[in-house]
């Protein structure tokens, strides 16, 4: 066994798999909360991506530093994709909250359909190069062929983001609000919480976490379009479900047994059907364990 | 008073929205000269234009919450519309001219408007199978293109390497298509309806995957070319002859498959599919059984799709996994929910609507899928009952 392709694949489906955990975080709190798969999500992530190669190329052509570009690109994207995620949850889900669910989930598609084609006339059908906001940092250089420099940022944001988020949840009143509305929605309005607040507070966080993941892997993979969201969404989704839809542990982990077994799969038996492997991943969990590594099953009431 | 409220609101959403929209419509960076190409217009669109939706949006909703209340006094009552389709007086005539226009279309169009209508006729097809699933039986499919695959394979593959012709194959594939329903209906039965939806997704995408990867198989990226158009008893006609065909054959599928849904919505298992997306445990409860009545709406449901497969690959004589993209199932799915779900009058102009009007308004032809993404959207919120709404079967007491 070749330990160091063993290490390359290992360190590539972490990274792989934290991506996903921030696109992850978001559907998980979301149906946490509301119970709905938000599609347009992966959209979200999308359109931080862009935004973050927008700004960027501005302020490079315009003859900025490189650690301002990608601040500046970094904040713009998260104010975009905040910003996007509020304008589609008051769009297309608040008047839909007492509906049927199938109701919210078609509203959901067509969203996600909307803002890819609305990304595709406005900007370009065709793959954009996306600068490489992250630069390779000298002093790594000799280890750069296991874990990039570019890998490492990835790992260490998506920890820093993670704890932010824990603390946040965990120690604040809005992620005090934010737990009692995911555990009843009608009893937390009852003793005071602003569900519509709460609601909208969580669908900018799980945008800007989205948005996060969207300009670290544009800047790794070094290349967009219009149609990234779609796949990575579905991806997250697959990492949600695995770790239990709702739980926000479970969404990180799921995402890095995601990651983990598609570095593998396809570092060792065959990289054509990488998606296809995704999703049949997705079908055996669902038939297995509906409930996830660390979701609870829910008995349904009539 | 209300007047100045309601403008000092549209007008806060208009600049929200151009905000929300400034760097991606307004700025377009060309990477391969590295030119910024700044569109102001486009912010001044925005501007005008979500001033006056979000006016509409607003009065929509008023005009919704108060319907809502009427209706909430007086349930079940019909549209206009259909009032005037159950008058006897206005139906007879109304079909009569339906039929003679039916009948005489391609005499009297150019053979390009018989393809599109053989193309429209396909899609009403289709809305009307993916509606026993989504509309009868509420299961979320997003993977019903798989079907569709399934059927216009199965005639090109099996002409390709058995020679057998249309009329062989087309219940063949509708078999193939329908046992293609049970294997994807089987192992997802126990799922609720999200997680349903992105199964289904899942499946589509599996199927189009292993086409397009499979080469030795499914001929790969390239697809299968020369499939034959169908044959009537083995008499050469030419292309002009066999559209009109086409067309024919097509108008026989479509008259009866409306003539089928109409028997299945009323029968035992229409019923059944209808109390099962009500409430699936109240349902249980009655004792009909989950998973026969789950498994045949995904049959019956994936058998037309089949059939319809092989009309597509008869039509175009030519294949590619690139028509089975998830799209596919969203402009079905568009079709079912602007039409009605449920209702086979609804589905029908659904699909004509839907296939017909991209053709002739081409000059909004790139619009399409992003209107089709806003009409999703706006119909769940201010229509979720679609254009012609199913009024299910009621007896009603008349007072002596």
């Amino acid at each position: 066994m070749d330990w160091e392709y063993f290490l390359e694949l290992l360190l590539g489906g972490l990274t792989r798999g934290s991506i996903y955990a921030l696109i992850a975080l978001g559907y998980t709190m979301v149906y946490g909360i509301i119970e709905l798969i938000n599609f347009a999500h992966g959209e979200i992530y999308m359109i931080g991506a862009f935004t973050a190669l927008i700004v960027a190329s501005v302020l490079n052509y315009a003859g900025m530093n490189h650690v301002a570009v990608a601040i500046l690109a970094m904040v713009a994207a998260i104010i975009y994709s905040c910003a996007y995620g509020f304008a589609i949850e008051k769009i297309a889900y608040k008047p839909l909250r007492n509906a049927p669910r199938l109701s919210a989930l078609i509203s959901a598609i067509g969203m996600s359909l909307f803002l890819q084609n609305y990304v595709l006339l406005a900007q370009t059908p065709d793959f954009l190069p996306f600068p490489s906001l992250i630069p390779d940092f000298d002093f790594w250089e000799p280890y750069a062929h296991i874990i990039s420099s570019q890998e490492i940022a990835i790992l260490a944001t998506t920890v820093s983001v993670m704890i932010l988020l824990t603390v946040m949840i965990k120690f604040t009143i809005i992620g005090k609000a934010m737990r009692a509305t995911a555990q009843d929605r009608i009893m937390a309005a009852l003793v005071g919480v602003d569900i519509n607040r709460v609601i909208s507070v969580t669908f900018v966080v799980g945008s800007a976490t989205a948005a996060i993941g969207g300009v670290l892997i544009a800047s790794h993979v070094g290349q967009i379009n219009f149609y990234i969201g779609f796949i990575a969404g579905i991806k997250a989704f697959v990492a949600a479900v695995l770790g239990g839809i709702g739980s926000i542990p479970g969404a990180v982990l799921g995402s890095l047994v995601l990651g983990w077994t598609e570095s593998f799969f396809t570092g060792y038996i065959s990289s054509d059907y990488e998606d296809v492997f995704a999703f049949l991943f997705l079908v055996l969990i669902l038939i297995f364990r509906p409930s996830g590594i660390l979701g609870r099953s829910e008995t349904q009431k009539v | 008073m209300n007047v100045r409220g309601e403008l000092k609101k549209s007008f806060q959403i208009s600049a929200w929205f151009m905000f929300l929209t400034f760097p991606i419509l307004v700025i377009r960076v060309n990477t391969v000269e590295n030119v910024i190409e700044w569109r102001w217009y486009n912010m001044a669109i925005v501007g005008v234009s979500t001033f006056l939706g979000s006016a509409l949006w607003r009065y929509l909703l008023s005009v919704k919450e108060k319907s809502q209340r009427i209706n909430a006094a007086s349930p079940g009552n019909m549209t206009s519309f259909q009032k005037a389709f159950s008058d006897k007086r206005f139906f007879y005539p109304a079909l009569f001219i339906l039929i003679g226009f039916v009948i005489s279309f391609p005499f009297l169009f150019s053979m390009y408007q018989a393809n599109i209508m053989i193309t429209a006729l396909i899609y009403v097809m289709l809305g009307l199978g993916l509606n026993i699933v989504v509309g009868l039986a509420g299961l979320l499919d997003l993977g019903y293109v798989a079907f569709y695959a399934v059927g216009a394979y199965s005639y090109g593959l099996l002409n390709f390497h058995f020679g057998l012709g249309f009329w062989t194959t087309l219940p063949i594939a509708a078999i193939l298509a329908a046992l293609a329903g049970i294997l994807l209906g089987y192992p997802v039965l126990r799922l609720r309806g999200d997680y349903l939806a992105i199964v289904t997704l899942g499946f589509g995408e599996i199927i189009r995957l292993v086409l397009e990867n499979w080469g030795e198989f499914s001929h790969g990226p390239s697809g299968i070319a020369n499939i034959p158009r169908p044959s009537l008893l083995g008499i050469d006609m030419t292309l002009t002859q066999n559209t009109i065909f086409t067309y024919f054959v097509m108008i026989g599928l479509v008259l009866f498959t409306i003539f089928v849904v109409n028997r299945l919505q009323n029968s035992r298992i229409g019923r059944a599919w209808i109390a099962l997306r009500e409430d699936e445990i109240a349902c249980q409860a009655m004792g009909i059984d989950r998973t026969r009545t789950k498994l045949t709406a995904f049959a019956l449901g994936a058998t037309w799709a089949g059939m319809g497969g092989v009309v597509f690959a008869a039509k175009t004589t030519f294949i590619n996994p690139a028509s089975f993209t998830i799209w596919e199932s969203v402009i079905i799915l568009c079709i079912v929910v602007l039409g009605g779900m449920g209702s086979i009058l609804g589905v029908i102009s659904g699909a004509l609507v839907l296939t017909l009007l991209p053709e002739y308004l081409r000059a909004f032809s790139e619009y399409r899928m992003l209107i089709f993404g806003i009409m999703l959207v706006s119909m769940m919120v201010f229509r979720p009952e679609g254009i012609i709404r199913n009024v299910r079967r009621t007896y009603t007491f008349s007072k002596e």
